[in-house]
């Protein structure tokens, strides 16, 4: 069975026509002044999923999250969750909540307060409240730090109390907002995968803010790119990554070579391009781009295969010479200048040790690549 | 603070030896000069006032007696301290109007300062809400009365509140009273001019402590599931106390002392300890008990603070 990515998906209500969405943007826009921060958007988010909104500041992501925390009415459309419209439902009556990006621990606060804060407000009775607080303290492994006031704890402690204080009521929706920012990069990758066990063990669905394509990559069951208030793909992170829907999203998530050309032959089964500067380029993964039709070919570095002569089996090879080499030690990057005077990166994995016949500066070199390896984009 | 002191001393252990002791010098220096301040305008004038309660009243140049120094040599200077004694402390005990002064101070100061709070709070939140393009504006406004003199401001209010004033004639031509209020010469005419005199000390600290609050804690209450009211008293109240507990003493302190205020709004059956002590330096002429009464005002004033530090850095040492 092929598979876009390297993970086979069991859950993927996104795929049922006949699952039912939890959480509905419906034409939603948001006006501040003359800036349109959100544009007539359209999202569907299903229960249990863990979604990430990733995009650059000013994209309109923290803008969406905070309508549905309630902190912003929509100028237009309307927000579903779970079947009730949430329109004039103030935040304290709506059932998510929200975990801020400076965490907004409430600094008077000891680590057990903050934490039972929320949990009192619904008139939780005393006994349980202690209950649900030691067991939220268990969970993020600060039993010791229970009276400990927020200065007093580590940036990644005080994040761990800002998750489990959004996470004791149990709420339908967890919203995090930027849940990992203000964390260093060792902390940040272990919090990821704690976060996604936190998720499947709760059961809740996340919606979560990042402009950190990595960890929306990490983390999230599916995707959304988005740019000046508009979504530009949703998808799952393999989807995003294997079959970017257009140039902004192929160049938004990892590294990609473009060759600007036009369709010149379309068959059932493949697709011909001739490049700009008169490079063939042959294409077999169903794209419809209609003969004559201006179009981009976008790969991806690691799906090109760097050699010092030209494959026998290659469909697609182009010849040039090496312009730049970075080791990296997990794997070597090249930056190979072909004839026609484009520049293409090339990344290959270095599994052995030991390279036979290594290729370096100004030495000939060919690319190749695999008729499925890329994918053709509108221009 | 015991934090900062412990991470910096191991900076300074590397540096060499002339270039450590200049720097305790300059840290010395700047700590002494504010010391010889206090000690020259605060310790030596108090020092002064003290000697002269424990004099006794004379028709004299100084009127006070004795007056001590080395004119007869270091006996003579003996000889004088030995004439002083507590007797004007024992008098101030004997006639019941100091007493009454000093409480009838407290408890004006005391209404008048929760009463600057009830009105300065909402004028500091909203200042520390308002955008940020105007709390410049904002903050100049509440500082602006300050540009024109105090007594000026203070008079103005007799214009005012007289029972001719602008206030009685407002309300009267509104229809809204029939009879003139009598609000110049009482104790409601003293309330209104400390609020107004001292509101600026209130908002200031306030309005500091409130603007430096991060807004997004109010968020994050609300989204807790706290209604808006509820979270002021959660969240914003006590994070603005220290800036509540500046400003009351910086109201209370000079509201118990205040003379002008009482004297002019208030009228003459008005008694408050600065009246009382302004009375007895230059009515009677009466120095020595009039620095008992001003020595006493200090004690009632700073022993309760000290003990109020006291708790708080106690609390705080907790705290950690």
């Amino acid at each position: 069975m092929k598979s876009l990515g390297s993970i086979r998906r069991d859950f993927a209500p996104w795929n049922d026509p006949n699952a039912k969405p939890y959480i509905q943007f419906d034409k939603v826009t948001k006006k501040f002044g003359d800036f349109t921060a959100v544009n007539n958007l359209s999202l569907t988010i299903f229960e249990r999923e863990f979604f990430a909104l990733l995009g650059a500041s000013g994209c309109g992501k923290s803008t969406l999250l905070r309508m549905l925390a309630g902190f912003e009415e929509p100028s237009a459309g309307r927000i579903l969750l779970d079947g009730q419209d949430l329109r004039g439902i103030p935040p304290y009556k709506r059932p998510v909540n929200m975990m801020f990006q400076s965490y907004a621990l409430f600094p008077h606060m000891t680590v057990e307060k903050n934490i039972a804060f929320g949990l009192k407000q619904e008139g939780m009775p005393g006994a349980d409240v202690e209950k649900r607080v030691a067991e939220m303290l268990k969970l993020v492994k600060l039993e010791q730090f229970a009276k400990r006031k927020p200065h007093q704890l580590s940036g990644g402690q005080r994040q761990r109390v800002a998750l489990a204080r959004s996470v004791a009521k149990r709420p339908k929706v967890l919203l995090l907002d930027e849940p990992l920012g203000a964390l260093d990069k060792k902390l940040r990758e272990e919090t990821q995968f704690e976060l996604m066990d936190l998720q499947q063990e709760l059961g809740l669905t996340f919606v979560v803010v990042t402009h950190d394509q990595e960890e929306a990559m990490t983390m999230a069951d599916r995707i959304a790119i988005m740019d000046k208030g508009e979504v530009m793909q949703v998808a799952t992170p393999a989807e995003i990554y294997e079959a970017p829907a257009s140039r902004f999203v192929a160049h938004f998530v990892g590294n990609v070579n473009m060759f600007e050309g036009k369709v010149a032959e379309h068959t059932t089964s493949t697709t011909r391009i001739t490049g700009a500067t008169g490079a063939q380029i042959v294409v077999d993964n169903g794209s419809n781009a209609a003969a004559g039709s201006d179009i981009v070919f976008a790969i991806r570095p690691e799906k090109i295969r760097v050699s010092s002569k030209k494959p026998a089996d290659a469909v697609n090879a182009l010849e040039g010479e090496i312009y730049d080499v970075a080791y990296l030690g997990d794997m070597t990057v090249y930056h190979i200048k072909l004839d026609d005077g484009q520049i293409v990166r090339a990344s290959a994995l270095n599994a052995s040790r030991v390279t036979e016949d290594p290729l370096t500066w100004n030495d000939r070199a060919w690319v190749s690549f695999r008729p499925d390896a890329g994918v053709v984009l509108a221009r | 603070m015991t934090d900062i002191a412990a991470t910096a001393a191991p900076s300074t252990e590397t540096a060499t030896l002339p270039a450590k002791l200049a720097t305790g010098f300059v840290n010395r220096l700047v700590i002494i000069v504010p010391y010889l301040w206090l000690l020259f305008f605060f310790l030596v004038p108090f020092i002064i006032v003290f000697k002269i309660s424990l004099s006794q009243t004379a028709i004299s140049m100084p009127p006070y007696t004795p007056v001590i120094g080395f004119k007869d040599g270091v006996s003579g200077f003996f000889a004088g301290v030995r004439e002083l004694n507590f007797d004007n402390y024992t008098w101030l005990t004997q006639d019941a109007l100091y007493f009454n002064a000093y409480v009838t101070s407290l408890v004006i100061a005391g209404i008048s300062t929760i009463l600057t709070l009830i009105v300065g709070y909402p004028i500091a939140y909203g200042m520390a809400r308002a955008p940020a393009t105007i709390r410049p504006t904002l903050l100049m406004l509440v500082i602006l009365p300050f540009w024109t003199s105090f007594l000026i401001r203070v008079y103005a209010w007799i214009g005012i509140l007289k029972p001719e004033g602008l206030l009685n004639q407002v309300l009267l031509a509104t229809g809204l009273i029939s009879q003139p209020l009598v609000i110049l010469n009482t104790y409601t005419a003293i309330f209104i001019g400390i609020v107004y005199s001292y509101l600026p000390f209130m908002v200031l600290p306030l309005y500091s402590s409130l603007e430096k609050m991060d807004y997004s804690l109010i968020e994050a209450a609300q989204d807790l599931g706290c209604p808006p009211a509820g979270a002021f008293w959660k969240i914003t109240f006590p994070l603005s106390l220290p800036g509540v507990v500046a400003g009351c003493l910086l109201v209370f302190i000079p509201a118990v002392g205040e003379f002008v205020i009482p004297d002019l709004l208030g009228g003459s059956q008005t008694l408050m300890i600065g009246k009382t002590l302004w009375n007895e330096f230059f009515s009677n002429r009466d120095w020595p008990v009039s620095s008992a009464v001003a020595v006493i005002l200090l004690l009632v004033l700073t022993i309760p603070i000290m003990f109020f530090q006291q708790a708080q850095a106690k609390a705080q040492e907790q705290s950690k």
